[in-house]
């Protein structure tokens, strides 16, 4: 079987991935303790930013870089339901 | 925890009464689905959908320090604590359970198999690798259990105090009631009902126990930071008035900032640390449980915003408490107790903070009594004897016989530990090790140049040289006390597992290089050819 072509979507999302762990290290809000909304630090808000990101990047991830495949594979080798598996390899 | 009360008050230990009662309800319920077959107990029959994958997977994930440790690490260190440990977690879990999680799932449905150990004895064909791996992952894991064992029993204490004052009296050196502990039930039987309670719901309902279990718990802790931040809020004059008074305060201001506070370089290589969920391996059976790949997606896109939905609110508490609290708390630990104690002065709320805190170090340790139980009948008993020596109920008594003796002795070396000086920097030396083994898992799912030698070598190598470490550092903090050692957790300005991460992968890589790659028959199993032809 041939592998499957990768689309630029999935190159986009791995690149948004690293760009997101680069940007984890915000140096430029290290000591400022200005509040956001009159109550939130913004080294506080820009990490709760980045929580919300992460969960956007994720939900990228699952929408365009998806292993669709491995749910096939996975059944296609499986022992039936229940079935006994024992300690010696 | 410091809720003083008054004497004979009762409702926060009936709040907590009826939470515990609650679960043992569940436990009932859990167990009358029960199918009476192993992979049943052990793992659902690979049944859990995306939402109880979600819920039972956060809830491991998170221990009590979610709810009180990061309240008072924000008190002492400040905001920084969330990009430390819950922004780093938020990205890095969810990484896991795409990279590694999803394709572990595939890998045990199609080769059926329920430990990590045997998953790896079969990956690098290597019966050594799972001898040397089991009593590693189990040394790893019972301190994890003992540090929620302890904490669940010094958490009840303060709670309760004051509802039997005749009953357990903890009196000063003068001979006055101690106000933040006096009449509460005492850690011995905290710890023991805690114990006997998620011994209950995972020795009859098994994972699907848990998994119920888990759900119940992680809303109940979610819930109660948001409560809690509420309230204190509130009482505190509003958002913008309780964060101005930080702001104004000449020490708690530091506190919005992270200078001084927290060093660039530990802020960044905590990010080893959250890779430890890739080896949990009572991660990698909840894992297994997921119905279909598809059930993985929620818990994928869902877990940093849950995180944050716990974390925020606590991280703003412990902020606000630098400049509120006033004698400053001496333990960080009981930051917010006092918060809630102080401000808000409601018995029901000192319950459901208890119910709360008890959930997050349940939630945890349900799935870590079950894991072990799991690994002992599958890697010890049907190892020696067998896989078709005992029928399927007789396994599942076997994982109940082992479950048990584990919850004896977790209870036991709990009474023992309780006051020792360093159980919950335990913790973080736990997660150190497991993301130590991190290259080994990411080895076994994406490089199939990876060799049994490699394995080895990478598993050898994390164990010394974190012994090395860890006795370096037990010996560093020995006069220290307790609660007062993080500084130490840092070794030349980077975090430990740092160290032992690099050398752990750089023993798997230069070994695997040295010796002859596996046979392709050997290795094919275990990798979809669509994704690695």
């Amino acid at each position: 079987m041939s592998r499957p072509r990768r689309s630029n979507a999935w190159r986009l999302v791995w690149i948004a991935a690293a760009l997101l762990f680069t940007l984890h290290h915000d140096f430029w809000f290290w000591d400022d303790r200005s509040l956001v909304f009159g109550f939130l630090p913004v080294g506080l808000a820009y990490h709760a930013a980045y929580s919300i990101a992460a969960a956007l990047l994720w939900l990228a991830a699952v929408k365009f870089a998806w292993p669709s495949h491995i749910e096939q594979w996975a059944d296609a080798g499986a022992p039936p339901p229940e079935a006994k598996r024992g300690g010696r390899s | 925890m410091n809720l003083t009360l008054a004497v004979g008050d009762h409702t926060p230990l009936l709040v907590i009464v009826a939470y515990l009662a609650l679960l043992i309800v569940l436990g009932v319920a859990s167990a009358r689905l029960f199918r009476g077959t192993a992979a049943d107990y052990f793992l659902v029959s690979r049944s859990v959908g995306s939402f109880l994958m979600l819920m039972s997977i956060f809830g491991t994930t998170m221990t009590g320090f979610a709810l009180v440790g990061s309240t008072g690490k924000a008190y002492s260190t400040g905001i920084g604590v969330y990009g430390l440990m819950a922004s780093w977690s938020g990205l890095i879990h969810s990484a896991c359970f795409f990279l590694i999680g999803i394709r572990l799932w595939a890998v045990g449905k199609r080769h059926g198999y329920l430990t990590q150990c045997e998953y790896f004895r079969e990956r690098f064909d290597s019966p050594a690798l799972g001898y040397i791996l089991f009593p590693i992952l189990v040394a790893l894991v019972i301190p994890y259990l003992l540090v929620g064992v302890i904490g669940a029993g010094k958490a009840i204490q303060p709670i309760t105090s004051g509802t039997f004052p005749d009953l357990f009296p903890v009196l000063k050196p003068d001979g006055t009631p101690n106000p933040a502990l006096h009449g509460g039930v005492p850690p011995w039987l905290g710890m023991g009902v805690i114990c006997f309670i998620v011994l209950f719901y995972v020795f009859f309902g098994g994972l699907r126990g848990a998994v119920w279990a888990n759900t119940l718990q992680t809303l109940v802790f979610m819930i109660t930071g948001v409560v809690a931040f509420y309230m204190i809020a509130s009482k505190l004059g509003g958002l913008t008035v309780a964060s101005e008074a930080v702001a104004a305060h000449e020490k708690a201001a530091t506190r919005l900032g992270r200078e001084g506070l927290i060093g660039r370089a530990q802020f960044f290589t905590y990010c080893f640390i959250p890779l430890s969920v890739g080896m949990f391996p009572h991660l990698f059976q909840h894992w297994l449980t997921a119905k279909s790949a598809k059930a993985f997606r929620l818990t994928v896109v869902a877990h940093p915003v849950c995180i944050a939905i716990v974390w925020l609110p606590c991280i703003m508490i412990g902020v606000w408490a630098a400049a509120a609290l006033n004698p400053p708390a001496a333990d960080a630990n009981t930051v917010l107790g006092r918060m809630v104690s102080t401000f808000v002065h409601q018995p029901w709320l000192s319950g459901l903070l208890g119910a709360g805190i008890l959930a997050a170090i349940m939630s945890s340790l349900d799935s870590q009594f079950m894991c072990i139980g799991t690994m002992f009948t599958r890697d010890v008993v049907l190892r020696i004897t067998g896989p078709d020596r005992f029928t399927d109920g007789q396994k599942i008594w076997i994982g109940r016989g082992f479950i048990l003796g584990i919850v004896i002795v977790s209870y036991l070396l709990a009474l023992v530990l309780q006051k020792g000086t360093h159980v919950f920097d335990l913790g973080v030396w736990c997660f150190s090790g497991f993301a130590s083994l991190f290259p080994l898992v990411f080895a076994a799912v994406y490089w199939r140049r990876a060799t049994k030698a490699g394995a080895i070598a990478c598993v050898l190598v994390t164990a010394v040289v974190w012994t090395i470490m860890f006795t370096l550092d037990m010996i560093a903090k020995a006069d220290r006390p307790p609660g007062q050692d993080d500084e130490t957790l840092v070794f030349g300005a980077v975090m430990p597992v740092t160290i032992i991460f690099a050398a752990s992968t750089a023993a798997l890589i230069v070994v695997s290089l040295l010796t002859p790659p596996p046979r392709r028959e050997a290795i094919d199993r275990f990798f979809d050819p669509l994704e690695t032809a």
